[in-house]
C-alpha cells in the first residue's frame, strides 16, 4: 500500500495546495500503517517541463519516499488529456492517488478515476481511514461520510480543511528523486496562452487575511478602497460572484461554492449579502467581519462582527483607525 | 453539426437544505426543484451556437426518475430540439434521497453509451452540480470516450474553416484565464461566466410539450450501473452562529486587535 501525490506547481514552486494536501496524506498513510503489517510510503509525482526546481524543494518535504519528475515539453502546460494518462499508468503501483483539489486537480483526477475505472472522491475535507473521507455537499451545508471499495482511491484534497505541511531546512536524508521517462503526446488539444493575473498580494487562498468586495462596492474603480485595506492588512483581495459577473474583478478572485474556498484568520466581507454560495467558500474563516447598509443581510448571521454602515464611510475610517492603532 | 448537452435536476439553489431525520439523505419532500445553474448555462451555449448556424440540432439528456422530465421539458422550453430521459428508476440505489446515490462514473458511463447512439460533435455539460458538488462527470466522459476536453469554460469560439482544431475555448483556472483549441468532437463544461441564460416564453413551454422525449433504461443502453461509494451517514456541520454588532469603527478594531489579536 502506497500513496501517489501529485504536485501542484508552476514549473518553479511547489504550491502551498501541495503542501496542505501533504499533511492530509500524511494522515492517510497513518490510518493504512495501523491496519497494515508493512509500511506504506508516500512519492510525490512532479509533471512539467523544466521542473528541477520543484523537485530541489521536494526533497525538503518531510514524509516523503521518493520523489518521481515526468519532465517533457508535452507535459509543460498540464493539459488534461495526456497529464491524466500518465498519471493512471503510475497510479496502478499505488493503493491512493491524491491532489489538491485546485483547477488543475479537478481537470486532471477524474479523468485518472476514470481511466482506472474507479470512482472519485472530490473535496475531502477529513481523513477517517484508508477508505473513507468527509466531504462537503450542497454549497458545505450537509457534510457526506463516504466509504469507497475501489482498489485504488483517487482523492483530491480541500486545501483550506488542512494545515500546509512545511519545507525542512536541509534535504530528507536518503530521498531519491527519480525521473520517468514516459512521453505521452496530446494530439487533440493544444495550448495557446494564459493570461495570469499578476499580483504582489498574497495568494487568496494561503493569505491570512482576505478582504472582499461584493456587488456593494459599485464599480472596478471603486474597488481599490477594497485593496487599499488588504494592503494594510498584508492580505489577499476575494470577490463574490456579483463583484465578478459585474466586472470589478478577474474570475479567480471569486469567493465561494464554485470559486475558491478559504479559511483566513480574519475574513471581511464587504458589501456582500451572504448568499449560500458565498458562505460556502469562506465560512471556516476564524473571525469574520461583514460590513454592510443592510442590517438584514444574511452575512450577519455568520459574522463575528458586523457593522452596519455606508462602506464609503466606513472603510476610510477603518484605514485611520488602523494607522492610530499600529 | 449536432450537439448533446446534459442536464441534471437538483434542489433549488436558493433553497436551504436540511438533512432528513435518519441522516442517509437530505429532505426532499415539498422542496422546490430546478435544472442545475451549470447545466442551464450548457443549454444556453448550445441553443446559441444553434442561432449562430454552427449547431443543426440540440439533444438534452438526464439521467434520473420520471421527475427530471419536468426539467427536460424545461431544456426544450428553451430551445432544445429533443430530450433523452434515462430512466433509473428501476435501479436499486440504496441511499435514493442522496445526491451521491448515482455516481459519476456511472452517469458517464451511461451518457457515453448515449454518444455513441447520437454522435455528437460536441457535448456540454456543467462544471458541476451544486447538490453533489463533484465536479468530475465532464472529465470522467472525455476519458471514457477518448474526446478531448475543456473544462470550466468561460467563452466558446467555433469556427467551421480551422478543419483540424474548430474549437477554441477560455478556460477559468486558478490564477487567470487559459486559452486552447481542440479537435472535435470534444467534451466541454461551463463555468457561471459562459453567458447570462434566457427565459423560457410561455409559447415556446406550449411548444416544448409536443417536442420528442424519449425514455431509455441502462438495460436498453447496456450499461450496467455499479457502486464503489458507499455513504455512511450524511450530517450537518457545526453551524456558525451570529457574533455581534459593533458599534463604530473603533471598537471592530479594538477587538480584531486585542480580543482576537488577528490584525
Amino acid at each position: 500500500m502506497a500513496i501517489l501525490l501529485i504536485a501542484e506547481h508552476d514549473n518553479q514552486t511547489l504550491s502551498v495546495d501541495t503542501m496542505r494536501a501533504m499533511t492530509a496524506v500524511k494522515q492517510l498513510a497513518s490510518h493504512i500503517e495501523d491496519t497494515q503489517t508493512e509500511n506504506s510510503h508516500i512519492d510525490l509525482l512532479i509533471i512539467g517541463e523544466n521542473c528541477q526546481p520543484v523537485a530541489e524543494q521536494a526533497t525538503h518535504l518531510a514524509g516523503l519516499h521518493q520523489v518521481l519528475i515526468a519532465d517533457d515539453a508535452v507535459y509543460a502546460h498540464q493539459l488534461a488529456e495526456n497529464t491524466s494518462a500518465f498519471i493512471a499508468e503510475m497510479a496502478t503501483r499505488y493503493s491512493h492517488v491524491v491532489m489538491a483539489a485546485t483547477t488543475s486537480g479537478k481537470n486532471m483526477l477524474p479523468r485518472v478515476a476514470a481511466l482506472l475505472d474507479v470512482g472519485m472522491l472530490s473535496d475531502v475535507v477529513a481523513i477517517e481511514s484508508d477508505d473513507t473521507v468527509v466531504r462537503p455537499i450542497y454549497a458545505g451545508n450537509v457534510l457526506a461520510r463516504v466509504k469507497s471499495s475501489d482498489p485504488i482511491k483517487v482523492i483530491s484534497i480541500r486545501s483550506s480543511a488542512f494545515d500546509a505541511a512545511v519545507l525542512e531546512a536541509t534535504a530528507t536524508e536518503g530521498m531519491t528523486c527519480a525521473s520517468i521517462d514516459r512521453v505521452i503526446p496530446n494530439d487533440h488539444t493544444v495550448f495557446i496562452s494564459r493570461e495570469v493575473a499578476e499580483s504582489e498580494r498574497p495568494d487568496l487562498s494561503a493569505a491570512r487575511v482576505v478582504v472582499s468586495g461584493g456587488r456593494g462596492v459599485g464599480s472596478q474603480e471603486q474597488f481599490a478602497l477594497i485593496e487599499a485595506l488588504a494592503d494594510k492588512l498584508g492580505g489577499a483581495v476575494g470577490a463574490s460572484r456579483a463583484a465578478v459577473d459585474a466586472g470589478f474583478v478577474p474570475n479567480d478572485k471569486q469567493v465561494g461554492q464554485t470559486g475558491k474556498i478559504v479559511a483566513p484568520d480574519l475574513y471581511i466581507a464587504v458589501g456582500i449579502s451572504g448568499a449560500i454560495q458565498h458562505v460556502a467558500g469562506m465560512k471556516a474563516a476564524k473571525v469574520i467581519v461583514a460590513i454592510n447598509n443592510d442590517p438584514d443581510a444574511p452575512i450577519f448571521d455568520i459574522a463575528d462582527y458586523g457593522l452596519v454602515g455606508d462602506l464609503f464611510e466606513v472603510l476610510p475610517a477603518l484605514m485611520t483607525a488602523l494607522d492610530d492603532a499600529s | 453539426m449536432k450537439v448533446l448537452v446534459a442536464i441534471k435536476r437538483v434542489i433549488d439553489p436558493y433553497v436551504k437544505v436540511r438533512v432528513n431525520k435518519d441522516g442517509t439523505g437530505v429532505e426532499k419532500a415539498n422542496v422546490k426543484m430546478a435544472i442545475n445553474p451549470f447545466c442551464e448555462i450548457a443549454v444556453e451555449e448550445a441553443i446559441r451556437l444553434k442561432e449562430a448556424g454552427h449547431a443543426s440540432e440540440v439533444v438534452v439528456v438526464s439521467i434520473g426518475d420520471a421527475a427530471c422530465q419536468e426539467q427536460l421539458r424545461g431544456a426544450l422550453a428553451l430551445g432544445a430540439d429533443r430530450a433523452i430521459h434515462i430512466d433509473i428508476s428501476s435501479l436499486d440505489l440504496a441511499t435514493a434521497d442522496s445526491p451521491l446515490a448515482l455516481e459519476p462514473l456511472a452517469v458517464a458511463k451511461l451518457l457515453k453509451a448515449v454518444i455513441e447512439q447520437e454522435s455528437p460533435q460536441l457535448v456540454l455539460l456543467g462544471k458541476q452540480a451544486i447538490d453533489s458538488d463533484n465536479n468530475q462527470v465532464a472529465q470522467m466522459l472525455s476519458a471514457l470516450t477518448q474526446y478531448p476536453q475543456a473544462t470550466f469554460i468561460s467563452q466558446l469560439k467555433y469556427d467551421e474553416s480551422q478543419s483540424e482544431r474548430p474549437l477554441e475555448v477560455v478556460r477559468e483556472v486558478d490564477g487567470g484565464l487559459e486559452t486552447l483549441s481542440l479537435t472535435v468532437p470534444a467534451i466541454l463544461s461551463t463555468d457561471l461566466r459562459l453567458n447570462v441564460p434566457r427565459y423560457a416564453t410561455l409559447p415556446n413551454i406550449m411548444k416544448a410539450k409536443s417536442k420528442p422525449l424519449t425514455v431509455m433504461t441502462p438495460d436498453a443502453l447496456n450499461v450496467t450501473v455499479t457502486m464503489s461509494q458507499m455513504v455512511l451517514d450524511v450530517f450537518t456541520p457545526p453551524v456558525r452562529e451570529a457574533g455581534e454588532k459593533v458599534a463604530s469603527v473603533a471598537e471592530l478594531v479594538d477587538k480584531l486587535k486585542n480580543k482576537d489579536k488577528v490584525i
